[in-house]
């Protein structure tokens, strides 16, 4: 197969030994599992037991809200013993709505229900991948139901098997490859069938050998039709559209996905999840984390989701000088805003700093435009040009350079030789406009709401206005002699009952105006003498008025 | 708020303006050897005044000196300006043209990273207009100077202003070819007459100024190698030079220099590969360079051989610095997905 070379990238050091050698820690159960309900991309799962509910290994806890959403189950068996705030992995740093789960140690399974996925409806088996809990493992986290819906675009030609693994010190998928290739595959197997795939890549990155043997190993043993293509190390090669890139040629649109194209990537661990989702009913409650950085023993571990990240550091041994926890790699992961955020599905890689790893950052200086981050942009962009529209918040040219085709992959920032967090500035940008996109879109429904009452108001007094003179011209049509003398007594008839019906109401009723100090009684007699007279005034015909 | 990458590469502004200045030191050297202590005197003087304006500068708008001192962007402004002007220059020239430097061009306008204009020029463009005759006192090649001043000599002559007794001032100044060249033609002369006449014309361009252009272009191929600059502003710059001289030559050999001559200028190389390359005040897309450079290019030709002034370059820069943000906008590269659509 031949490779193409995606544009832009950096090569900085892998640190990838460290953590490569050691085969994956089985999971550990920690006596607390922290769940926040906003794991993937779209809308939060919805939490389906109550504080003090018994819950089983593989149970849901929460069920997929709506359509971009997936179900979360309990990764081990015990008591849900608090719903509500608690801090979260998240850029922001802001905590959001978790279940806790107090573990018994039993670690006792629900009842587990493999999926015939051969002979089941294809909706019904996305919707199956959605209650098991699966969403993108490569970072995005996308719920796996959406993608794997062919419907809506151009048929899909090829799948294809991310196992990039392109950031610095992370070899998740890595030991995962070398040591559960043929689930990764069966999983393949699941995705190119929804799919309608005729073709089948997996892409590794040259530096993992083994991973590559391994994974050839298993296509073989399954009999798999699959190509295994061992790319150049090059970060951001990982990347949707830089792999679709690498392996078929293709260009994904400006502003565009790489389905556009015809091709969908999933990450090799999505593709384990599923084949341990449909195969052996078991839901997304673990993962494989690398735990590396600043720690005796960086090792993979498998670890149940909502883990507190402070139970992995001690699992792969804590040194002095811990300086902090970066969730992802050191390209594009974050800061945790403590160390006892749980892992979530996100998490692929735990990385501990130290001021020798990790040593702050030297000022930033302004942009000098040497355009050192233009060669290395995956996206070609302008990155000095983006830079000086964000910070000039002149965020209309900012889109027309096209920020929104930055993946956020950090390269530019990672040459800079002013030190300028340019990723930083781009996703402020971005927030920025989508909060005025937001704002304008309440705004235009407000107005259009607004204009269209003003429609209907001026609409009904129409049709009331045409009504009135419709009757009008019908009556006087009908009745010339408007008041004969018995029309008139009937009609005093009625008054004076109407009258007497009122008084009579008005004395067994007592008005709230009754049993009031003198003083009280006093004003209100003034007030209704005055209103008497306003309406004597208004009863008298009105001139009409002069021009 | 949380920084992706959190790994930086090795690199700064400093290490970036270092290499400049390293690669600068082939054309100081040939300087020096062809003429003499005087450019030497120049470039410490002007960087003790880059040093003192800028940390002024910093002062006056409440920056930090440390770490803006230590980018070496005000030394290269030095040294850029000091190489354009006549070594023997007074030292009131420099103070003049650092301070137009450093304070107006820079400072003014919002310091490192934040000048249209690039500062050295704007430094050397005040100077011409304001003191043509000190402007145009240039050395005389060691090879043809009646008397070749020593250090000490040159710096009482520089700060002092005093000639060694019985030196006389021809002694050890003169045109340059340029300026020679310029001369001889409004005295209506043709080319072959006016070299014929001098003996300050060399093989290709001047005496001993030939020799520096061919160290600024060893010095500016580095540059390139380096990754510090690229190669289409330089490329293009000369190569606008040589077909607008080119054309000019082809359409009248007697009255217009050949091509060859004009870039043996050192100013043109200078330029090419050490000015007209200035990230700051240059373009930054690919064909936005070339666009830069070719019109650079031209404008010095112009400007030498049509204009009021001997050299071009510098105006030529200037004007071409104006032009970047047009140039930028039009000349945007497709982004990554972008070029299919069409």
């Amino acid at each position: 197969m031949e490779l193409q070379r995606f544009p832009g990238g950096v090569h900085p050091e892998e640190h990838k030994s460290q953590s490569a050698s050691r085969p994956i820690h089985a999971a550990f159960v920690p006596r607390k599992l922290v769940l926040p309900m906003r794991q993937h991309i779209g809308q939060p799962a919805k939490p389906v037991v109550k504080v003090g509910d018994h819950v089983l290994k593989g149970q849901t806890i929460a069920e997929a809200d709506g359509y971009v959403s997936v179900a979360l189950h309990a990764p081990s068996s015990g008591t849900v013993t608090e719903i509500g705030l608690a801090s979260v992995p998240h850029p922001s740093g802001l905590p959001d709505l978790c279940i806790t789960i107090e573990t018994d140690g039993r670690d006792e399974w629900a009842a587990r229900t493999p999926i015939d996925w051969r002979n089941t409806d294809p909706a019904a088996l996305r919707g199956h991948v959605r209650d098991l809990g699966i969403a993108g493992l490569g970072g995005a986290v996308f719920p796996s139901s959406i993608k794997l819906d062919p419907a809506g675009g151009p048929p899909i030609h090829t799948l294809i098997l991310n196992g990039g693994e392109c950031e610095p010190w992370i070899t998740c998928d890595d030991r995962l490859m070398r040591e559960r290739a043929e689930d990764i595959l069966e999983g393949a197997r699941i995705m190119q069938h929804l799919l309608g795939a005729e073709r089948l890549i997996a892409g590794i990155e040259d530096n993992k050998p083994e991973a590559i043997a391994a994974m050839q190993a298993a296509a073989q043993k399954l009999g798999l039709t699959i190509e295994i293509a061992a790319m150049p190390t090059i970060y951001p090669g990982g990347g949707g559209k830089q792999i679709t890139k690498t392996l078929t040629g293709l260009d994904t649109p400006s502003g565009g996905r790489t389905t556009d194209v015809g091709v969908q990537v999933f990450n090799v661990g999505t593709s384990y999840a599923l084949a341990r989702a449909i195969l052996h009913g078991e839901p997304l409650i673990s993962r494989i984390v690398t735990i590396t950085g600043h720690v005796l023993r960086p090792q993979n571990f498998e670890v149940l989701i909502g883990t507190p990240m402070s139970e992995l550091l001690l699992h792969a041994g804590e040194r002095d000088g811990t300086t902090g926890i970066i969730m992802g790699g050191p390209m594009m992961g974050f800061d945790v805003p403590d160390m006892d955020v749980p892992v979530v599905k996100a998490t692929n890689c735990v990385l501990a700093k130290s001021k020798e790893l990790f040593p702050p950052k030297p000022r930033e200086l302004p942009c000098i435009r040497c355009t050192q981050c233009v060669p290395v942009c995956p996206a070609k962009l302008q990155p000095q040009q983006l830079y000086w529209f964000a910070r000039a918040k002149d965020l209309g040219r900012a889109q027309e350079y096209h920020l929104f085709d930055c993946i956020e992959c950090g390269c530019c920032s990672y040459v800079c030789p002013s030190h300028i967090p340019l990723v930083d500035y781009y996703r402020y940008a971005k927030s920025e406009i989508w909060a005025r996109e937001k704002e304008k879109r309440l705004a235009d429904t407000a107005r259009d709401r607004h204009e269209f009452r003003l429609f209907r108001m001026e609409r009904e007094k129409k049709e009331k206005a045409e009504r009135l003179a419709a009757k009008a011209q019908s009556k006087k049509a009908e009745a010339p002699a408007l008041s004969t003398p018995e029309q008139d007594a009937k009609k005093k008839l009625i008054q004076e009952a109407l009258a007497r019906a009122q008084a009579k109401k008005a004395a067994v009723a007592p008005k709230n105006t009754d049993n009031l100090p003198p003083d009280k009684q006093a004003e209100i007699a003034e007030i209704e003498a005055r209103r008497a007279k306003i309406v004597e005034i208004a009863k008298q015909p009105v001139e009409p008025e002069q021009h | 708020m949380t920084a992706s990458a959190h790994i930086l590469q090795k690199g700064s502004v400093t290490r970036v303006m270092l290499l400049v200045l390293a690669c600068l030191l082939p054309g100081v050297l040939a300087y020096a050897w062809q003429f003499g202590w005087g450019i030497v005197i120049n470039l410490v003087w002007a960087s003790l005044l880059a040093l003192a304006l800028e940390a002024l500068a910093l002062r006056l708008r409440g920056y930090p000196l440390k770490p803006f001192l230590s980018d070496g962007s005000a030394i290269v402004t030095a040294w850029l300006l000091a190489l354009s002007l006549p070594p023997l220059a007074p030292w009131w020239l420099l103070l003049v043209g650092m301070i137009f430097a450093i304070g107006v061009a820079k400072h003014l306008y919002g310091g490192l990273g934040q000048n249209i204009f690039n500062p050295a020029m704007v430094g050397f463009a005040v100077l011409i207009i304001s003191f043509p005759v000190q402007m145009t006192q240039w050395s005389a090649p060691l090879a043809l100077a009646a008397h070749s001043l020593s250090f000490g000599e040159s710096l009482s002559f520089v700060f002092g202003g005093t000639l060694p007794a019985g030196v006389a001032l021809d002694a050890v100044v003169s045109a340059t070819p340029l300026d020679t060249v310029r001369t001889g033609l409004l005295q209506q002369h043709t080319l072959d007459e006016i070299h014929s006449a001098s003996q300050i014309f060399g093989s290709i361009g001047g005496v001993g100024s030939e020799w520096v252009a061919a160290a600024y272009l060893l010095g500016g191929i580095a540059l390139w190698a380096l990754r510090i600059v690229p190669w289409q502003v330089p490329v293009a710059f000369l190569a606008g030079i040589w077909l607008t001289a080119g054309f000019l030559h082809w359409a009248d050999a007697g009255r217009y220099a050949a091509p060859w001559f004009q870039l043996a200028a050192p100013s043109a190389m200078l330029g090419a590969f050490f000015i007209a390359t200035d990230p700051v005040s240059g373009a930054t897309t690919p064909r936005g360079r070339i666009i830069f450079g070719l019109g650079a290019g031209f404008l010095t030709v112009i400007i030498r051989v049509f204009g009021g002034y001997p050299d071009g370059v510098a105006f030529a820069i200037l004007l071409m610095n104006l032009c970047v943000p047009l140039i930028d906008a039009y000349t945007q590269p497709p982004v990554f997905g972008e070029a299919k659509k069409k």
